[in-house]
């Protein structure tokens, strides 16, 4: 039931209203239910806009705590700028309500795609928007204070509006990591809560619609005494503004699926054919004009532009000195781009290719795009594919080979650490036969220096003798192989099958390394130390943005 | 908003996954344990009787690490008229595993630390299993890599977060002091000799000094040792506890403080190839070493070895000791006369089962705790997610859990991509009389416990029911003797060590700690004294 008419208040209406407010209880709950919501949508915004950061750029406290700090921060400018606000207050409270409601609904989702699409400006983008909806807040509670102001004494205004205010912010700090986060995502979350910003807002058109008839209300002298009001036509274009953030906000929640997707699909910057999660990793093909990208866990794998110098360069030093070479072990690899380079030496009678995920393999030996990238090497009489972990392979198994290529992914990780260990390599030289070589894959030798010459330096530990070298793949900047066998390798000179991307004169300079790539004193990488992961991250950490 | 019932919606997912009450949990289990029926038949002794007398120059009893220890040592030396007597159905003793599709993994016993110059044949056994390469005199050794504890080896679930090793970090300035100076003191004490040149906590233990000074702490219990020395920083007594608990299943309070700081002390094994704290460890903990301890006797005295064996009554005489042997599988016993019977069983099977025992012997023998122990694995889908920095390591402990935490049974496994695994969480009953601990641990059934540990390990692991497929128990009843003050100059153990007839004692409860090396060294002086005729 509506209040009786403030019309037909007794003179003196204020005083009576700060005394006890039995009048307008209804709007005061209504109101101070918003700031509980306000509050919480605040700090809901604060903590999504800080996880996202911390989860893309990495640093959490480094995240946590600038995005708080330029969030409340931000909410000091809001308040102190709500003193320009003069008139309007119902209008304003509710068009701010509903401006906070869009840009912190889709804030987590703008963060994203912004991360995805360009390099640069995601953290203007990130301190900008969590300034805004900081600002916005800050707006918000001052208005209220003063609507409030109007039919409660001062010192209730204070106490009542804080109250609901930390209130809210408790709400949210204690749901946001047990039940938000996990439960919805962040895209999500955000969305549910910019519709709760609205619909205060609808809450709000509603009630003081109800009153527009109620210019007695005054607080203070300087306050406009119809600021808390709503004129019809105010309301309805309150209404439709309103109408059109909710519908908006609904779809995004609808929707987040479909909007993940399309942030992934910008993270790959190109069109998506081909997407796959399988029981190992999520496989990604994409594909720009005539450029053909796979992606592993979203990490680039190769761009058929310039994967023949990855491969040139994996495969035909090696194998240029091998006359004599019958058997060939592939592991990892499942692309089969290596097997392509390896076919083209006709004295190769066996290819054992050994990689874990047996949808990889299968796709790059049928999808008819990709058959054409690696010209059917996967379907070649001369190809065994294995899928089962190289390891229980090379464990299980007494063949030997005349040449290992080992194309396995970075050591980013402790498990994947291990594959790159002395004891890892003592194994392999088992499956080497007498004049055999391997091939090892070994990181950027620009980028992560101390990895890579980790790598050499394990291997020979190991008691293989290394021939380390370099490739400039533009994908991935210059790239770094290690050649082991029992004895010293020479680079070939000439070539019985051409590689595209060098010559025995350039393939001089590729051994040959400049001093910003020259080795460096590194512990061996044993699996009691792990030490390479350790040095992987850290010059890894220092690139990455 | 009520806020009661706000509260309580909230709390309602998290505390949701460990409730039982809406039906069965969603993986399977069951319980497992030493052949109790059988042990416990010894109290009504309702055997058959032997049904033949046989002769035999030497009979060792029980295949544990003492026992294959005495075995492997007869052979080393020549003598191969020998028959090792198991109860259960294999080797081990505490150091037993299982096995799954997956990996092999522990029950029981699941790492040793780097051995020191003293255990001289702990270090030949590894050469002679291949575990260790070169270097066998050498202060550091070279092993076989895949059998050191691959990095990352610890970490500590503290405040909600892992962080890497053992130690507690962020700790009060005071405490990170008090952490030094203990760390300086242990290091004072594994550079403490006596007269003679003897360390003061050699491993093995018999081969420690006895000099009064450090034979003195046997006097006082760890937690009161740390006390007066200074030491009250709680991170600093938690760690000093957990060391107690991880070798002897009791608090520090508990514990001789003797026995506590040989824990810390006694461990400067090095390797060439290894951290100084590192551990050789196997995906079934030692149970590899029992295992290969056993092919390797398999070999060279073939059919030494009787599994589902148990002696169920020694009379011991001059110059002679007869053993009755009930062969569970045949439900049959055979008397054999022994020139010498090597007991590597615990001591209070032998008081049990020696019937001319001297009443002393079985006083004080029979005054031995034995400290309970609850074993679980975890054989999950998936390892286990968690809320960094430190990444899942080989050994996972919790801070201020009444058990140890858990040891991945795939950690030393290499892998290109990480899959099922089995987590073996271990929970020693201390803090209260080790009977009293026993007869709950038998008393409360498995949902129960299965329960209190899925408790434990959800605070660091919310979903782990989600990958959990199946959890197994192991109840140790007896597991290991407790060092409690005093045990140093233990009537029991003089009692143990004076036995050099016809029956030998060759169990690590002569040393009462129940640690491999003192196995290892009890049963090759076991051997030595056997083998000298």
């Amino acid at each position: 039931m509506p209040p009786p008419a403030p019309r037909r208040l007794p003179a003196q209406p204020a005083q009576r209203l700060r005394a006890g407010c039995r009048t307008e209880p209804r709007l005061r709950h209504a109101l101070l239910f918003s700031v509980f919501v306000v509050a919480s949508c605040g700090l809901a915004y604060e903590l999504i806009a800080a996880a996202l950061s911390s989860y893309v750029l990495g640093d959490s406290v480094t995240q946590f705590s600038t995005v708080i700090g330029t969030y409340l921060f931000a909410m000091g400018v809001g308040s102190w700028l709500s003193r320009y606000i003069e008139r309007g207050l119902a209008i304003r409270f509710i068009q701010i309500e509903i401006l906070v409601g869009v840009i912190g609904g889709f804030s987590a989702l703008i963060l994203f795609l912004v991360f995805a699409h360009l390099a640069g400006p995601f953290r203007f983008v990130l301190y900008s928007l969590v300034f805004i909806t900081g600002m916005l807040v800050g707006l918000e509670i001052p208005l209220i204070m003063r609507i409030l102001r109007r039919e409660l004494a001062f010192k209730e205004v204070v106490s009542q509006v804080l109250t609901f205010d930390y209130l809210g912010a408790l709400a949210v700090s204690v749901a946001f990591p047990l039940l938000l986060a996990p439960h919805l995502g962040l895209m999500r979350t955000a969305m549910m809560f910019g519709v709760f910003n609205v619909l205060v807002a609808f809450w709000a058109i509603k009630l003081f619609g109800a009153h527009q008839d109620a210019p007695g209300i005054a607080g203070g002298p300087q306050e406009q005494r119809v600021s808390a009001t709503l004129p019809p036509r105010a309301a309805s274009f309150l209404r439709w503004q309103g109408g059109i953030a909710l519908v908006l906000l609904f779809g995004g929640f609808v929707f987040a699926d479909k909007l993940t997707a399309l942030a992934e699909e910008s993270i790959y910057a190109d069109q998506i054919i081909y997407a796959e999660s399988t029981p190992y990793q999520r496989i990604v093909v994409t594909r720009w004009r005539d450029d053909l990208r796979l992606h592993l866990n979203g990490n680039l794998q190769f761009s058929s532009r310039d994967e023949y110098r990855y491969h040139d360069a994996l495969v035909h030093p090696a194998l240029a000195t091998l006359p004599g070479a019958k058997r060939v072990l592939i592991l990892g690899g499942g692309d089969g781009l290596a097997a392509r380079e390896v076919l083209r030496y006709p004295q190769i009678e066996s290819i054992t290719l050994v990689d874990l995920d047996r949808n990889m393999t299968n796709l790059f030996a049928k999808a008819p795009m990709l058959t054409a990238l690696n010209q059917n090497a996967l379907s070649s009489a001369k190809v065994k594919v294995i899928n089962q972990d190289a390891l229980v392979w090379l464990e299980q198994n007494p063949d030997m080979f005349d040449l290992i290529l080992i194309d396995f992914p970075d050591p980013s990780n402790f498990s994947l650490g291990k594959l790159y260990s002395s004891a890892f390599y003592r194994l392999l030289e088992k499956h080497l036969s007498a004049t055999g070589l391997a091939v090892i894959q070994a990181t950027s030798p620009y980028y992560a220096r101390k990895s890579f010459w980790c790598i050499v330096a394990t291997l020979e530990d190991a008691g293989l003798r290394t021939a380390p070298y370099h490739a400039y793949v533009p994908s991935f900047g210059e790239w770094g192989y290690i050649i082991a066998g029992r004895g010293e390798f020479a680079p070939p000179v000439t070539f019985p099958v051409a590689p595209r991307s060098f010559d025995g004169a350039s393939l001089k300079t590729m051994f040959a390394f400049p001093p910003d790539m020259s080795r460096v004193p590194v512990e061996v990488n044993r699996l009691n130390n792990q030490i390479l992961v350790r040095y992987f991250e850290e010059e890894w950490r220092r690139v990455m943005r | 908003m009520d806020r009661r019932h706000f509260l309580t919606a909230l709390s309602a997912p998290a505390f949701a996954a460990c409730d039982f009450r809406n039906g069965a949990p969603e993986f399977k289990g069951e319980v497992l344990g030493p052949s109790m029926a059988l042990g416990h038949r010894l109290r009504t002794n309702d055997f058959p009787a032997p049904s033949e007398t046989r002769n035999l120059d030497i009979a060792i009893i029980g295949g544990g690490v003492a026992g294959l220890s005495a075995a492997w040592h007869l052979a080393k030396r020549g003598v191969k008229e020998f028959k090792l007597f198991e109860l259960e159905d294999a080797l081990g003793g505490n150091s037993r595993a299982g096995q799954s599709t997956v990996t092999p993994y522990p029950w029981g016993a699941h790492y040793l630390p780097l051995p020191t110059k003293e255990s001289v044949h702990v270090r030949q056994l590894l050469a002679d299993l291949g575990v260790l390469k070169s270097g066998i005199d050498s202060d550091t050794p070279l092993y076989d890599e895949r059998a050191i504890v691959h990095g990352p080896q610890d970490r500590l679930f503290r405040n909600g977060l892992w962080q890497e090793g053992l130690l507690p970090r962020m700790v009060a300035p005071k405490e990170v002091e008090q952490i030094k100076r203990f760390e300086d003191t242990i290091e004072r004490f594994k550079q403490t000799r006596d007269l003679f040149g003897k360390k003061a906590f050699a491993i093995p233990s018999l081969l420690a000094s006895r000099d009064l000074r450090t034979a003195s702490l046997d006097a006082t219990d760890m937690r009161r040792w740390l006390v007066a020395n200074g030491f009250d920083s709680p991170a600093l007594h938690w760690y000093v506890d957990y060391g107690c608990r991880d070798d002897y299943g009791s608090l520090s309070r508990d514990t001789s403080a003797w026995a506590g700081l040989h824990y810390f002390a006694s461990r400067e094994g090095r390797a060439q190839n290894a951290d100084p704290h590192a551990v050789l460890t196997w995906p079934e903990g030692n149970g590899f070493l029992t295992r290969s301890t056993g092919e390797w006797l398999q070999e060279r005295v073939p059919a030494a070895i009787t599994r589902n064996a148990m002696c169920t009554k020694l009379v011991t005489g001059k110059g002679f000791a007869e053993i009755d042997i009930y062969f569970a599988k045949e439900n049959r016993s055979v008397r054999y006369k022994a020139k010498r019977v090597l007991w590597a069983a615990p001591s209070f099977v032998l008081a049990h089962v020696w019937e001319n025992a001297p009443a002393l012997f079985r006083a004080s023998v029979e005054s031995i705790e034995m400290v309970p122990w609850l074993v679980a694995n975890l054989h999950l889908r998936a390892p286990p997610a968690d809320s960094g920095p430190a990444p899942l390591a080989w050994d996972n402990v919790l801070y201020n859990s009444n058990a140890l935490g858990y040891i991945v049974a795939t950690h030393q496994t290499i892998r290109t991509r990480p899959g099922p695994t089995v987590l073996t969480y271990y929970w020693p009953h201390s803090g209260e009389p080790p009977a009293v601990a026993r007869k709950r641990l038998m008393d409360t059934p498995w949902s129960e416990w299965i329960k209190a540990i899925l408790l434990d390990l959800q605070r660091p692991h919310p979903n782990i029911t989600k990958s959990l497929e199946r959890i197994e128990l192991w109840r140790w009843g007896h597991a290991m003797p407790q060092p409690s003050p005093g045990f140093l100059a233990a009537p029991a153990r003089a009692a143990l060590a004076a036995l050099d007839g016809s029956l030998v004692f060759a169990h690590s409860d002569l040393s009462g700690m129940s640690l491999f090396e003192e196995a290892n060294y009890a049963g090759v002086r076991a051997a030595t004294l056997a083998a000298r005729g």
